[in-house]
């Protein structure tokens, strides 16, 4: 048996995005669900606004989870696909009692406009949206419930570099407009490089490195860490004479 | 210092020599799903050369992939087709299937986005392969087969030929079906997003692959994707499409230092750089505004003029040709970047 995350020391500071960078099987994806409370630890602790939410019973967590939100990769098999656009928004809405009927239904489409889809879209279904507009549909379902943190799992993985750039900037701004913190977790560096705060590097279920960005990127220490870097792939700078870096 | 990835040839080196002949050409392509209202391929003249590495850049609706089934008779019977795409002395667009038959595997041959789509789950690795060179008469023992997976860097091809794809990584599956694709040395290959789901590192070691046997065995790879970054320090040339249309085409070294078409220019833009990696947080990317939408397909202009930063009346009124301002290099755009 192999551990998924080892002796995790993190802190994900308030209205920050913090970057959490790895592999595939690094132990990314499950540090994100135990975040938010989708799974539950072995050993250790995990506080959340000085509360510690790694020994909760299920009634707190249900209590709490309006606050830490996850939104998946593949939107086509995250979201029902029988659900009308507000029906997939509202049903957290609805589970968590906070809204009902007609009220419901609004808010829904308020949230699709904040989110840049057409409220006439409303009745569509997830497979009518394209890939770009189906995330959307998926931030929109997270901010319903107005969270404090947001796990962002793979979120832009798979999507047109021109698509990528229109969401994240939609996240940029949600995160300004509703004080959001954000985890985003991705096997690409470039992206991450482009938006995060902070960085953590994992490797083998364990952080490697983490730091403000401009430092993990400007100086890695961690072999791993340099190894992910190298294996970027920019385009040329036609304009420096020698390539920085060397052969990965 | 940023460490990114190095280069790995020579700045301006094009291996291929510039006016090879052409295994390929299409003329006035044109598909239309069905009854879909917009055509998938809008009227693509191009050719590829023998021998060359060719990347199709182009985002959702940009036709790539419709591009790709057209070449191998793949495109669903309700699809109409005009213009012809010539390949060894015939037009591919109206073979019939059972021609097909000696062409798909053995002159052309396609790697998957998914290569679960290439490979059965139920039959070993060895098998399948040896199947694919049973159906078009090559030679099929373990001996050759395990020759055909140390080409593409497997080594230990005695656990591999008896493998299940299950018991493999997505790194090894990719690897053998692109063995499975080139075991019958087809002129041109045809890779569609073929390292979609890899992290960055195997991406690389896959494009290696590529690379290596692109030059080994002179074969045609045409390698179709929307990630620009992939195309530089592999491809020799790019065709960079849109809503159906080929926007831009060029060596890689020059479009992607001097790109001509506003597309391609805002779309380099979103690559990640070192200097992008600086920018502060919570600083908007350059993104495109818009979206290519229906009714970029009907207007009489040209099709990127709704988000286009460059557009002038004379956009909004006629479609722009193709103009070739250098050498080796087209665009179609009324007031391309020069």
């Amino acid at each position: 048996m192999v551990d998924a995350v080892t002796d995790v020391d993190f802190e994900i500071a308030s209205a920050s995005l913090t970057a959490l960078v790895g592999e595939s099987g690094s132990g990314k994806s499950t540090m994100g669900r135990c975040l938010a409370m989708l799974e539950r630890t072995d050993h250790g602790d995990i506080w959340f606004r000085e509360r510690k939410i790694s020994e909760l019973s299920d009634g707190e967590m249900r209590a709490l989870r309006p606050q830490l939100q996850m939104i998946f990769q593949d939107s086509a098999r995250a979201l029902n696909p029988r659900f009308t656009a507000t029906e997939i928004i509202a049903e957290p809405l609805g589970v968590q009692r906070k809204l009902s009927g007609a009220q419901l239904r609004s808010r829904a489409c308020e949230l699709m406009e904040e989110v840049g889809l057409s409220r006439n879209w409303a009745d569509r279904r997830p497979l009518e949206f394209s890939g770009g507009q189906r995330q959307r549909l998926a931030i929109a379902r997270a901010i319903a419930l107005k969270p404090a943190f947001i796990v962002l799992d793979e979120s832009l993985s798979g999507l047109d570099l021109s698509t990528q750039a229109q969401i994240l900037n939609l996240l940029l701004d949600l995160q300004k407009a509703h004080a959001l913190t954000y985890l985003l977790i991705s096997h690409d560096l470039g992206l991450v490089g482009q938006v995060a705060d902070y960085v953590a590097v994992m490797h083998q279920g364990r952080i490697v490195e983490q730091g403000p960005r401009q430092v993990v990127f400007q100086n890695p220490k961690h072999e791993h860490t340099q190894a992910l870097l190298r294996s970027v792939r920019p385009l040329e700078n036609w304009s420096r004479a020698a390539h920085v870096g060397g052969q990965s | 210092m940023v460490a990114f990835r190095g280069r790995t040839q020579p700045l301006g080196t094009c291996a291929k020599p510039a006016y090879a002949p052409a295994v390929l050409r299409m003329r006035g392509l044109r598909v239309t799903y069905g009854a879909a209202p917009v055509p998938a391929l809008a009227g693509v003249d191009a050719e590829i050369r023998r021998g060359e590495i060719v990347g199709v850049l182009g985002e959702s609706g940009s036709g790539k992939s419709t591009l790709a089934l057209s070449i191998l008779g793949l495109l669903p019977k309700s699809a109409t087709t005009a213009g012809y795409i010539w390949f060894d002395e015939m037009n591919l667009l109206t073979l019939e299937e059972r021609d097909w038959r000696t062409k798909r595997g053995a002159q052309i041959a396609m790697v998957f986005q998914d290569p679960a789509l290439a490979l059965s789950p139920v039959m070993r690795v060895g098998d399948q392969i040896a199947e694919v060179l049973r159906a078009h008469g090559r030679t099929s023992t373990q001996a050759h087969i395990a020759g055909l997976l140390n080409e593409v860097g497997l080594a230990d091809t005695e656990r591999f030929y008896r493998a299940y794809p299950h018991q493999l990584s997505g790194g090894e599956l990719h690897r053998i079906a692109i063995a499975q694709a080139l075991s019958c040395r087809p002129e041109i290959v045809i890779a569609d997003e073929p390292t979609q789901s890899l992290d960055a590192s195997k991406q690389n070691e896959i494009l290696d692959v590529l690379q290596a046997l692109n030059r080994r065995f002179a074969s045609t790879l045409i390698f179709i994707t929307h990630n620009p970054a992939l195309l530089s320090g592999f491809a020799d040339r790019v065709m960079v499409m849109y809503g159906g249309r080929l926007v831009e085409e060029g060596p890689v070294a020059a479009v992607f230092h001097k790109p001509l078409h506003p597309y391609t220019k805002a779309l380099l833009q979103l690559v990640p750089s070192e200097e992008s990696c600086k920018r502060r947080g919570g600083e908007h990317l350059p993104a495109i505004p818009g979206n290519l939408s229906p009714s970029d397909y009907s207007a009489k202009g040209c099709i990127f003029a709704s988000r286009c930063s460059l557009k002038t009346s004379v956009c909004e009124e006629e479609s722009p040709g193709q103009i070739a301002p250098e050498e080796g290099r087209r665009v179609s755009c009324f007031n391309y970047v020069h």
